[in-house]
């Protein structure tokens, strides 16, 4: 535990009338895994299927069924646990976790109580301030519920069993965070590993990602506050939210004189607001026990080490190594490996290229782009030659920076071979001195004033590159304008 | 034509093979004996129509050489196996109108070989139970009474309907289970034989499940070798229960009347209860006995942890049984008594629908696995579990081949004589068996005489993991000293 470790820093705190907070957080991540079948039957696990088209007998928990284990799950849960570079256990055991519910047929969840699959690990955030690590405290297998459905008829509810049984993956952190930005921050550097692994797909509004947040207060230094849970949270803003408003709403119960209550509260994002679902008293006896239908699981080691072996490089790991491969900032490598499919992209391009520049284009006009419009890099009509030859354009003098932009809108929009369309269009810069003199000296005859303040105030030159890149329509080479201009007008 | 149904299940097999009659003959034989015996009420359903028809089906394989190892055998199949499109109820008003869409690995193993079903057998609901009393269908009425007597006597349980059936030759043989001594116990009260195999040596997919870590299917019939064929074909691997065994399923039928001579019989001393019948106590020693002048060595044998076996059942049963059972709550299928809101339903439902021992050990299982009290009940209970199984692990690395003990501790008593008795008194039936499925062991329960009153009393062999044959070697053998038991009919 290092909870304690982490010496508060003094912008994270939050001021209340008695003095700064610290926000104290943890979390509890469901990750639906991606697989085929459910953790212990056959059965779908596709998203979006017709109401209880994708049950088996297991799943409806008719009488005599037995579960299986579904080894795809078991590898997805590994490589996620060697993504979080975290311990892996090789004997595990599945619990039954008790309780009755319409949607869970069963009358218990089968999950991982005492001795969990993965074990300890880390994951790190890039934070504005550096790098700030969020220790792991396990992650477990276990069986998603169903989904009652109480809008369809006025007296009955409905269920669809569809979920019921599909592989989640719960990560459990420690209580490292300290703020509504690294809880933002953890869960799409959660999401980050878990999608370039390929072990869940993050989609939060689906349902693929959910958290559960711990939430504590206390004064620097002071131990560990009363923690309140705030349940099934399925976005990185309402996340934020419900940390920033939880924290407030502790902080002035305390300072009130009031004391926290344990509980299990829910956030409304249409108000804004965390309120109480129910109090420690309430709270469920899961009576969990080993389940007796399922042995031990025990892995071989020679099995996780070859799952191991083909694990993809991770997005840590790919940053360090464009920095250092190509030059690039460590906040550009981070931008760059956000998406595994970014940084694929990245790379087919920065190959013998400058990295540098294509980093610069890509994250500016690429990226700014395909926001714009919604998109992924998936989306992208632009392809990775079609970036790259236009980066080398620019590279080798024959467009500007400026006439760049215009012929990426150009490619984005129509498509086609950049080569040409410069070519086809006219967009090539001028770097005829002949033609661009006759320009300057066209300007400086026609401002005869302005010519005379820029001796006096050379920063005016600026004034009149621009009134000669207007006239060139852009296409002049613009260090060749800007050496003209001076040398005319008599300035350094 | 001697009465078909006089003939044991290895005979049949032969007559059938030797076109001595049909298939269908044979059926409508059992067909007829059942309608007669309805008092016993050991099927409570009885499908005449299906029988017929896999009858007919079997006499067409045999007429074409396909005739597979049960091939034309009518059986009894308790209710406790899911059967599909039949009643399937484990004998619980919870489970109303319940037919499966599915048939249990163990029936289809039967029905793959060529066996005749005639119905489903009575059974103590959910299993629990030793006395057959706790049925939401009624008690099932012993084919035996005392001499001279016409008082109605228990067969057993939970395996009453099947032990009862078999008895009374209402089935060639039958499929139960134990949990705790479900399929022996019943056996012994009705001088029947039947064998609890080893935990994973048949798939419990399709059995509704009442303690997951206890429960095994077997067979009960009406001698020795026929019990062997019947596990033979009911033994697999089975890829939907991940705690069933890849081993060879052994040619059991072979070991019948094989030689005991070299083998080493344990006798364990904790087994000889203060206070036990000196007719039970006299039938142990008529079976060590038979077994020694038969050649085997008899060994004086310690299992020190013997006594905190049952308790610790009544443990470890429950808990496993209050999680399984969850699964009755109104929604899906069988009973459900509407309620003002989802709790209240559930609660109507459970409350209408389990009977009063089913509810006993649900509320058992929910207490020892509480918060508070599951180190204290279901974690000593699972360390007893251990010992346990290492008393018997210690006297078979010591060369123990087997263990002879009593299968119960009395004869069958009267239906309703131990209504008002303390619960525990029930749960003493088990007082011999409950140690072999807390060991996951294999154990056969063979008659060896009859009481002062004429009523059967049994004999328990346990034997190694997995090593059925030895069992059925030893249980030959004491058969061979003292024949088969068969009731007077009287219904």
């Amino acid at each position: 535990m290092n909870m304690a470790v982490r010496t508060p820093d003094p912008k994270k705190l939050i001021k209340g009338a008695t003095g700064d907070w610290e926000i104290i957080i943890g979390l509890e991540v469901h990750a639906q895994v991606s697989s085929n079948a459910k953790l212990f039957s056959g059965a779908s696990a596709v998203f979006g299927a017709e109401p209880n088209m994708h049950v088996s007998l297991v799943d409806a928990a008719m009488p005599g069924m037995l579960p299986v284990i579904n080894e795809e799950c078991v590898a997805q849960a590994i490589r996620t646990g060697l993504g979080l570079k975290a311990e892996i256990n090789l004997y595990s055991v599945f619990d039954r976790k008790n309780y009755f519910y319409p949607d869970l047929p069963q009358g218990y969840q089968i999950s991982q109580y005492k001795q969990p699959i993965v074990g300890e690990g880390k994951v790190l955030l890039d934070m504005p301030e550096g790098v700030v690590e969020i220790g792991i405290e396990r992650l477990h297998l276990e069986q998603d519920a169903g989904k009652s459905i109480h809008d369809q008829h006025p007296t009955m509810s409905f269920v669809d069993l569809n979920r019921s049984g599909v592989a989640l993956m719960e990560i459990v952190s420690k209580p490292d965070l300290r703020s509504s930005e690294e809880v933002k921050a953890y869960l799409a550097k959660l999401r980050t590993i878990l999608r370039y692994l390929g072990t869940c797909d993050g989609n939060m509004e689906e349902g693929s990602m959910r958290a559960d947040i711990n939430v504590s207060v206390r004064k620097p230094g002071d131990p560990l506050g009363t923690r309140c849970e705030i349940k099934n949270v399925n976005s990185m803003r309402f996340a934020a939210q419900a940390v920033e408003f939880e924290a407030r709403r502790q902080i002035g119960i305390i300072e009130d004189g009031g004391k926290i209550d344990q509980e299990t509260r829910l956030y409304d994002p249409g108000k804004g607001e965390t309120r109480s679902m129910r109090s420690k008293e309430e709270a469920h006896d899961y009576r969990y026990f080993p389940d007796p239908d399922l042995l031990p699981l025990e892995l071989d080691p020679a099995w996780v080490e070859g799952l191991k072996a083909n694990l993809p490089e991770l997005p840590d790991e790919k940053k360090a190594r464009f920095v250092a491969d190509y030059g690039i900032t460590p906040y550009d490598a981070m931008v760059l490996t956000l998406e595994r499919a970014s940084a694929d992209y990245y790379e087919l391009v920065a190959k013998k290229r400058d990295g540098k520049a294509v980093a610069n284009f890509m994250i500016n006009e690429l990226f700014g782009r395909l926001n714009k419009d919604g998109k992924g890099i998936e989306a992208s009509p632009v392809t990775p030659d079609q970036l790259g030859a236009i980066v080398d354009l620019i590279g080798d003098g024959t467009i500007s920076g400026k006439i760049a932009k215009d012929l990426f809108e150009i490619v984005y929009t129509e498509g086609g071979d950049p080569k040409k369309l410069v070519e086809e269009r006219g967009l090539k810069q001028v770097t005829d001195t002949g033609a661009i003199e006759k320009a300057v000296d066209e300007v400086i005859a026609a401002n005869p004033d302005k010519a005379e303040q820029a001796k006096a105030k050379p920063t005016l030159s600026g004034w009149f590159v621009g009134q000669v890149m207007k006239a060139t329509g852009g296409k002049a080479n613009p260090q060749a304008v800007n050496d003209l201009v001076k040398a005319k007008l008599g300035i350094e | 034509m001697t009465d078909l149904t006089s003939l044991t299940l290895a005979e049949a097999r032969d007559a059938l093979k030797a076109k001595s009659f049909t298939a269908v003959e044979l059926t409508d034989a059992y067909l007829a004996a059942m309608e007669k015996a309805r008092v016993l009420n050991a099927y409570v359903t009885e499908t005449p129509d299906k029988a017929r028809d896999m009858a007919r089906a079997s006499d067409a394989r045999i007429a074409a050489g396909k005739a597979g190892a049960l091939e034309g055998l009518p059986l009894g199949i308790k209710d406790l196996y899911a059967t599909k499109g039949v009643h399937t109820q484990a004998c619980s008003h919870i489970l109303d109108g319940f037919e499966p869409t599915y048939e249990s690995t163990v029936s289809a193993n039967l029905w793959a070989d060529g066996a005749v079903m005639l119905g489903k057998l009575n059974m103590d609901e959910f299993a629990m139970g030793s006395s057959n009393e706790t049925s939401h269908y009624g008690s099932v009425v012993n084919p035996w009474r005392r001499n001279g007597s016409d008082v109605n006597l228990v067969p057993g349980g939970s395996s009453g309907g099947s032990a009862a059936a078999v008895a009374a030759r209402l089935c060639l043989g039958a499929t139960a289970t134990d949990t705790g001594g479900s399929i022996r116990q019943p056996a012994a009260f009705t001088g029947t034989t039947g064998i609890k195999p080893t935990y994973g040596r048949c798939s419990r997919w399709g059995l509704v499940a009442f303690a997951s870590s206890l429960d095994q299917a077997g067979p009960i019939a009406r001698d020795v070798r026929d019990t062997a064929i019947l596990l033979k074909s009911m033994a697999s691997v089975d890829p939907k229960d991940t705690t069933s065994v890849d081993l060879p399923v052994p040619d059991y039928e072979a070991a019948i009347g094989k030689s005991v001579k070299g083998f080493k019989i344990g006798i364990p001393k904790e087994y000889r209860l203060d206070g036990m019948p000196a007719e039970i106590d006299a039938l142990w020693q008529k079976g060590i006995d038979i077994l020694r002048e038969a050649g085997a060595e008899i060994v004086d044998i310690s299992l020190p942890h013997t006594k905190y076996a049952l308790p610790a059942y009544y443990i470890v049963a429950p808990a496993e049984a209050s999680s399984n059972l969850a699964r009755y709550d109104g929604v899906r299928y069988g009973l459900r008594v509407p309620g003002s809101d989802i709790i209240d339903m559930y609660e109507n439902t459970r409350a209408a629908g389990f009977g009063a021992e089913v509810k006993r050990r649900i509320l058992i299982g929910t207490y020892v696995l509480s918060a508070g009290y599951y180190d204290a009940y279901y974690l000593r209970a699972q360390k007893v579990r251990t010992l346990i199984k290492r008393d018997f692990e210690t006297v078979y690395a010591a060369g123990v081949d087997a263990i002879l003990t009593p299968a119960t501790p009395s004869a069958a008593f009267g239906i309703g004589e131990k209504a008002d008795a303390d619960p525990v008194e029930m749960y003493l039936n088990d007082v011999f068996t409950v140690t072999v499925n807390m060991a996951g062991l294999p154990g056969l329960a063979v008659p060896a005489g009859l009481s002062a009153e004429g009523l059967p009393l049994g004999l328990q062999l346990i034997g190694r993991p997995f090593d059925e044959e030895t069992l059925f070697t030893l249980g030959s053998t004491i058969e061979k000293a003292v024949g088969t038991f068969t009731p007077k009919q009287w219904w």
